[in-house]
């Protein structure tokens, strides 16, 4: 793990909460949630459907508000930013994986990868250039012309994960980046993962898989909005003897 | 201030980038899109081809109307609906030729002033040759300046033709060639009615008009307006023409006043005459024009709204089909204005390329309505209609595009992803 210090806080999450309105009942998908994150952490959360992990995710993606508390990404207070804002945070400093890849259809691996940058004040000429090289950064220098429906879904899941690299955002943010993939396809991306972070990528992960978890440095256990584990995986209950994970199937 | 300065380059880099994925979705989604813009062809389409019908109409008749003449001040006896003459014989409120003695030194606005006779239908002959029924009119040398009527040959009726009404004539071409004269015709004689007269002058025939010929289907022959009244025509109308179209109503009020006087009608009391301006008729003409014009445009306009809808409804399914990408677009950075601007310039693209398709099919409708008739003949598209058509359906793509633009930049990014 990273050293730790004040300078290195990419994310601080300080008394987060976040309600949603279902009907005439109120739902609290998070509460009072407190979170550090430094740089080049590597960063999962685990926890059953309705735990808040997504909500959490939202939240620090800046695709979401929080009713509640602080949030601050890189130094900068997004609680009170407006719209527009929170998009060019989200432009500049968060790259997202989808469970679901989330590809434009239609248009090529390098097109999709450039689309952040359309959204950036990167000149024109140089989009292609950096869509290119994230997309060789994924093992895909060959497909750049390959649009979604020629790709495996390994191979989409890395022009994903190319999109979200493209911008050099200080975030990479992955919702289940496995869920659609086959336990082969899903270690390659892992090991992609793997390589981003020694690379210096600060990268927080929500799963619900143990072993896709087992890749992270970090464990952050959350049940009914809140967090009630936070430790380095040597020291998590389920991973520290060993570091191949048991089961799927999480005992909370 | 480096922002101020980069700001409006920042936003037409903006729409270009979102015309551009304009053109992609609408090539893309071909069918979907000539279908949607159908309604904007034909909306424009109908819209400039009706005002290339109706300018075109407009520019006929009032070119019509200047060949009419738009100077020239009718006058009849009228009877009176109230007042003491109103049972009056016609006979005794008709003109008399002594009412009208100095009527050009009297009424400043009024050129020239004709006495015209009522005219007779008679046979013609010249030699071998004859005509069943000619026009036979006693008018004044005066008239010919009143209708614009060019004397092509010989001369017009001198002082003494008027004064001691000769039996001589002008005649127009149509009837000498009917006639079979020389081409010369002046200084033989022709037998109308049982009076021969002298041929002195050759007429131009009247310009072909779109409301019939008016009058100008018949063979005309002219004759000094003295000569008619010897001849027992004695019931006469009075042609007049003022110095310029502006002070027609000058005219007429100098006209009313020098013919109150002259006819001895006491203050109060109506008139027992009307004075009729070409140039009211003109005005009037041009107001049920206007009327008919806006009526029109208002009914065409109904069908650019129709297709509005179009464009807005598949708008609207082009939104709700591509929330996912809306979602994606948000959280990869995209700001709400960088949503509403790309939705707003796609449904634009695509009223302006319906736009396009339109006014070259209008035009196509326009020279199909031309050769209708005559009226129509001058039927063509002005460039000012083209430019508004555009404009037209540029502007039914911001305000239906408006609606699903606004729609798209609402909508939250996290329930767009989740969209199924």
């Amino acid at each position: 793990m990273a050293e730790l210090s004040e300078e290195s806080v990419v994310i601080r999450v300080m008394s987060l909460s976040r309600t949603y309105k279902v009907g005439s009942e109120s739902v609290h998908a998070l509460q009072e949630v407190d979170l550090d994150v430094h740089q080049n952490e590597y960063v999962a959360v685990m926890g059953h459907s309705g735990s808040g992990k997504s909500t959490l995710m939202n939240l620090l993606g800046c695709l979401d508000k929080a009713d509640a508390g602080q949030y601050e990404l890189n130094g900068v207070n997004t609680t009170k930013m407006s719209a527009a804002r929170l998009a060019h945070i989200r432009n500049q400093q968060i790259g997202f994986v989808f469970q679901s890849f989330e590809l434009l259809p239609r248009v090529s691996a390098l097109k999709n990868v450039e689309l952040p940058l359309i959204y950036s004040d990167i000149p024109f000429w140089q989009r292609r250039k950096r869509a290119k090289q994230a997309l060789e950064r994924v093992g895909l220098g060959d497909r750049t012309t390959h649009k979604p429906n020629q790709l495996s879904g390994g191979e989409k899941q890395r022009v994903a994960v190319a999109r979200a690299l493209v911008s050099q955002p200080s975030l990479l943010l992955a919702d289940e980046p496995t869920g659609n993939l086959d336990s082969t396809t899903s270690a390659g991306i892992m090991d992609l993962f793997e390589q981003l972070y020694r690379e210096g990528q600060t990268i927080i992960m929500v799963t619900h898989e143990a072993d896709i978890a087992a890749h992270a440095r970090r464990i952050v256990r959350m049940k009914d909005g809140q967090i009630i584990s936070d430790l380095p995986i040597e020291q998590d209950p389920i991973f520290e003897h060993n570091k191949t994970a048991p089961s799927s199937e999480e005992p909370l | 201030m480096r922002h101020l300065f980069w700001a409006p380059l920042l936003f037409i880099r903006l729409v270009i980038q979102s015309a551009l994925l304009a053109l992609n979705q609408i090539w893309v989604n071909k069918t979907r899109s000539i279908l949607t813009t159908l309604g904007i062809i034909i909306g424009v389409a109908s819209v400039s081809a009706v005002i290339a019908a109706m300018d075109g109409m407009n520019n006929k008749i009032m070119e019509n109307f200047e060949i009419f003449g738009t100077k020239k001040i009718f006058m009849w006896p009228h009877r009176p609906e109230t007042g003491s003459k109103k049972n009056m014989d016609w006979w005794q409120i008709r003109f008399r030729t002594e009412q009208f003695e100095g009527m050009t030194e009297h009424c400043p606005s009024v050129e020239y002033k004709s006495f015209v006779s009522g005219g007779n239908n008679l046979p013609a002959r010249f030699a071998e040759k004859s005509v069943e029924s000619v026009r036979m009119t006693g008018v004044e040398a005066t008239w010919f300046k009143i209708e614009n009527r060019a004397i092509i040959m010989g001369r017009p009726f001198s002082h003494l033709d008027e004064s001691q009404g000769r039996k001589v004539c002008i005649i127009s071409k149509k009837l000498r060639d009917k006639l079979n004269m020389d081409r010369e015709c002046t200084g033989n004689t022709i037998l109308i009615g049982h009076s021969t007269f002298l041929v002195i002058g050759l007429l131009e025939d009247k310009p072909s008009m779109m409301f019939g010929n008016m009058g100008g289907d018949n063979y005309e022959v002219y004759i000094p307006y003295r000569t008619a009244q010897k001849m027992g025509d004695r019931w006469f109308r009075v042609m007049a023409s003022c110095k310029s179209a502006q002070v027609a109503g000058d005219a007429k009020a100098e006209i009313q006043f020098f013919l109150r006087r002259t006819r001895r009608i006491k203050p109060g009391d109506p008139d027992t005459f009307r004075v009729h301006l070409m140039e009211s008729e003109v005005k009037k003409v041009k107001e049920v024009m206007g009327m008919i014009s806006a009526v029109a445009y208002g009914i065409v306009s109904i069908s650019l709204l129709v297709g509005g809808i179009g464009i807005m409804n598949i708008m609207l399914v082009s939104v709700s089909e591509r929330t996912r990408e809306i979602g994606l677009r948000k959280a990869v950075g995209a700001k709400p204005s960088a949503i509403l601007t790309q939705f707003l310039v796609e449904a634009v693209v695509l009223c302006l390329i319906g736009g396009l398709i339109g006014v070259a099919l209008g035009h196509g409708l326009a020279s199909l309505i031309s050769k209708f008739g005559p009226l129509m003949e001058d039927t063509k598209i002005p460039a000012w209609a083209i430019l508004l058509s555009f404009g037209f359906a540029g502007s039914v793509g911001i305000i239906f595009g408006m609606f699903p633009a606004i729609k798209a930049a609402r909508l939250n990014p996290i329930d767009a992803l989740r969209h199924e």
